[in-house]
């Protein structure tokens, strides 16, 4: 009764053309804003920032960073972890090389810095689509992964082969090293996670959107009515790259605070990610940020359920992880191909109804 | 052949202007198959011009060559006066060419706005950055050129179906959708590819009237491939007919009924 857009009239096509064109949906969307701003970090401590908040905030860009290239353009990449891995290795080499720019700005250019080696690892695209595409970015997982660990001017010529974010500060907060507070790290990384799904979304609804799921679903058509392919898939991959760098730039600097990369950005991680936009729902802003916290909230509910509650070994939990995850790409694949996105979808259309079928 | 400079107005009050494309000579090969050989015709500005032909006349290759996706061996052709150099499709779809496909080539993941709003590609350059930010020309530019696509959504009366996704939707309003984003482009040509393929004699009768209306309303240049030739000579003001690849009448549709190769090639001809 209450969800609904009945009697809410759009007057201009600016209104039509809003994120959230039902009422309802809207106050949500303020509300959820509010909670996340001005109420999660007076009660946040550092458990939950660790164990949850950061990583969701950050695997959320990730996923919307993939879910650009994936979900809307159509280009399969399996090699998140090494683009995330650019990011964090530009963003150690900008904090030590420069340390009097602040933290925020190394972020942003670590971000422009992984648009950058995504378009040229993109460029096979133009040729091969597919699997064919997926090899391709598989090489530039592995490769990427070798040249952090065998380059030393990298890892600034470290002993251990690892990098480890120096301390800095925003407004005279501390946000990286090991003396952060839960809070500040939270609000950090929140901003970064805001501003990319802001833009995320301005750029899928607009013409570079329109381009990109063009190409994805029918490239030659795309072509023929004028989509240039070659800028539809650099800018797709730019983009892509942009926000996967970022979340890169923030898995090391702020969440970690030591790589060593084979561990930290292995392939591993690129799968991850792309189960996150799976089960979350290809094509979605909503479907990025959902495949996120379910994927990273289900390790943390199994250990509390079989661990704490009823008692079973750690490594058993551990396992189970892993066939529960398998089990569920599975599900969804077979069942739900556009993921937690698409059952939200179709809840939010019986809300529309309710309390009436039809 | 010389370009038509003089314009003419038809029987039914349309004005027909000068030449606009040009086809000199065209040949294409694929390997050692002639698809189409040494074909020339015109298209001049408002007028409908049919190209009909047997199965694997050639036609849609014709088509194809007009488009920029196959660049001819032999031949050239002439647009606005100019000779064409070869270019990629998207730069001939720049150029204010566009074109629907026999079998429907939709954006199906997309919302129908979504499919026609594309068609304007060429109306809206904004920047990416600009985009991201959704301020400034990106914005202006979306509702401008919203206005202009619910103008022909209106014409084509698929304004209940707007937000639907194209991937469900029938096949009858599939293929209208498609002119609808071929029509976004404003085109000066629109290449028509058997736009009444599989369609019921009511559905034939509501696409030749979005055709004519199309004409009519916007002047748009169109160039259709077509086999029902009730259809073709009725709406039609001039025809090619093509067998085998090559060029065997031009004309009115009147001339060409009474071509003696037109009806030999679609009525057989006697051996003896």
């Amino acid at each position: 009764m209450l969800y609904r857009e009945a009697g809410d009239f759009k007057t201009t096509y600016a209104k039509d053309n809003q994120t959230f064109p039902i009422k309802f949906d809207r106050m949500g969307y303020y509300t959820a804003l509010v909670v996340a701003f001005l109420v999660i970090p007076f009660v946040i401590n550092d458990y939950w920032a660790n164990a949850i908040l950061l990583p969701f905030l950050i695997y959320a860009i990730a996923a919307l960073g993939l879910n650009i290239l994936v979900g809307y353009c159509g280009q399969v990449s399996l090699g998140t972890g090494g683009f995330m891995a650019v990011g964090a290795y530009a963003c150690y080499k900008l904090m030590t090389s420069m340390p009097e720019v602040n933290i925020f700005f190394h972020i942003i250019i670590s971000g422009g810095i992984t648009a950058f080696v995504c378009v040229l690892f993109g460029l096979p695209s133009l040729r091969i689509k597919g699997f064919y595409l997926a090899v391709a970015t598989l090489a530039a997982q592995f490769f990427l992964v070798w040249l952090f660990n065998r380059v030393p001017w990298f890892y600034n010529y470290s002993a251990s082969g690892q990098i480890n974010a120096p301390e800095r500060t925003v407004f005279g907060i501390e946000i990286t090293g090991p003396n952060t507070e839960a809070w500040a790290t939270y609000l950090f990384c929140l901003v970064f996670l805001v501003a990319s799904a802001l833009i995320a979304r301005n750029l899928t609804r607009g013409m570079a959107g329109r381009k990109w799921m063009a190409i994805r679903d029918m490239d030659i058509a795309a072509e023929i009515i004028g989509v240039n392919p070659l800028k539809a898939k650099m800018t797709a991959f730019a983009a892509s790259g942009f926000f996967v760098g970022i979340s890169g730039a923030l898995f090391f600097s702020v969440y970690l605070g030591a790589v060593e990369v084979g561990e930290a950005f292995g392939i591993n991680k690129s799968f991850l990610v792309l189960f996150m936009i799976i089960i979350g729902g290809l094509g979605s802003i909503f479907g990025s940020f959902a495949g996120a916290a379910f994927l990273v909230l289900l390790p943390v509910v199994l250990k509390i359920v079989g661990v704490d509650w009823l008692g079973w070994p750690t490594d058993m939990v551990a396992h189970l992880q892993l066939v529960i995850v398998g089990g569920l790409i599975i599900l969804f694949l077979i069942l739900e191909p556009h993921g937690l996105a698409q059952l939200w979808r179709v809840t939010k259309q019986k809300l529309r109804l309710w309390p009436f079928p039809h | 052949m010389n370009a038509q400079a003089e314009s003419y107005v038809t029987d039914d009050g349309r004005t027909i202007g000068p030449t606009v494309m040009e086809m000199k000579n065209i040949t294409l090969r694929f390997g050692g198959v002639k698809a189409i050989t040494d074909i020339s015709f015109d298209i001049r500005e408002g007028e409908i011009r049919a190209i009909i032909g047997p199965n694997g006349a050639g036609k849609s290759s014709m088509l194809n060559v007009i488009s920029g996706f196959y660049v001819p061996q032999e031949g050239e052709v002439w647009y606005k006066g100019k000779k064409r150099p070869p270019m990629k499709p998207y730069q001939v779809a720049q150029q204010g060419i566009a074109r629907t496909f026999q079998n429907i080539a939709l954006f199906e993941g997309m919302t129908v706005l979504d499919n026609v709003m594309t068609g304007r590609i060429r109306q809206m350059q904004s920047g990416l950055f600009s985009q991201a930010l959704w301020k400034g020309k990106a914005e202006k530019e979306e509702v401008a050129n919203r206005e202009q696509v619910e103008k022909i959504i209106d014409f084509l009366e698929i304004q209940h179906i707007r937000k639907t996704p194209v991937g469900r939707l029938p096949y009858g309003l599939k293929k209208r959708v498609e002119l609808a984003r071929a029509l976004a482009a404003e085109p000066s040509i629109l290449l028509l590819d058997e736009p009444m393929a599989g369609m019921n004699v009511e559905e034939k009768e509501d696409m030749s009237r979005f055709i004519l209306d199309v004409n009519d309303e916007f002047g748009t240049t169109i160039a259709l491939i077509e086999h029902d030739m009730g259809v073709v000579m009725d709406l039609s003001d001039r025809v090619v007919v093509m067998d085998y690849g090559k060029k065997i009448g031009d004309g009115t549709p009147d001339e060409v009924r009474n071509n003696q190769d037109v009806i030999d090639a679609y009525l057989g001809v006697a051996h003896d």
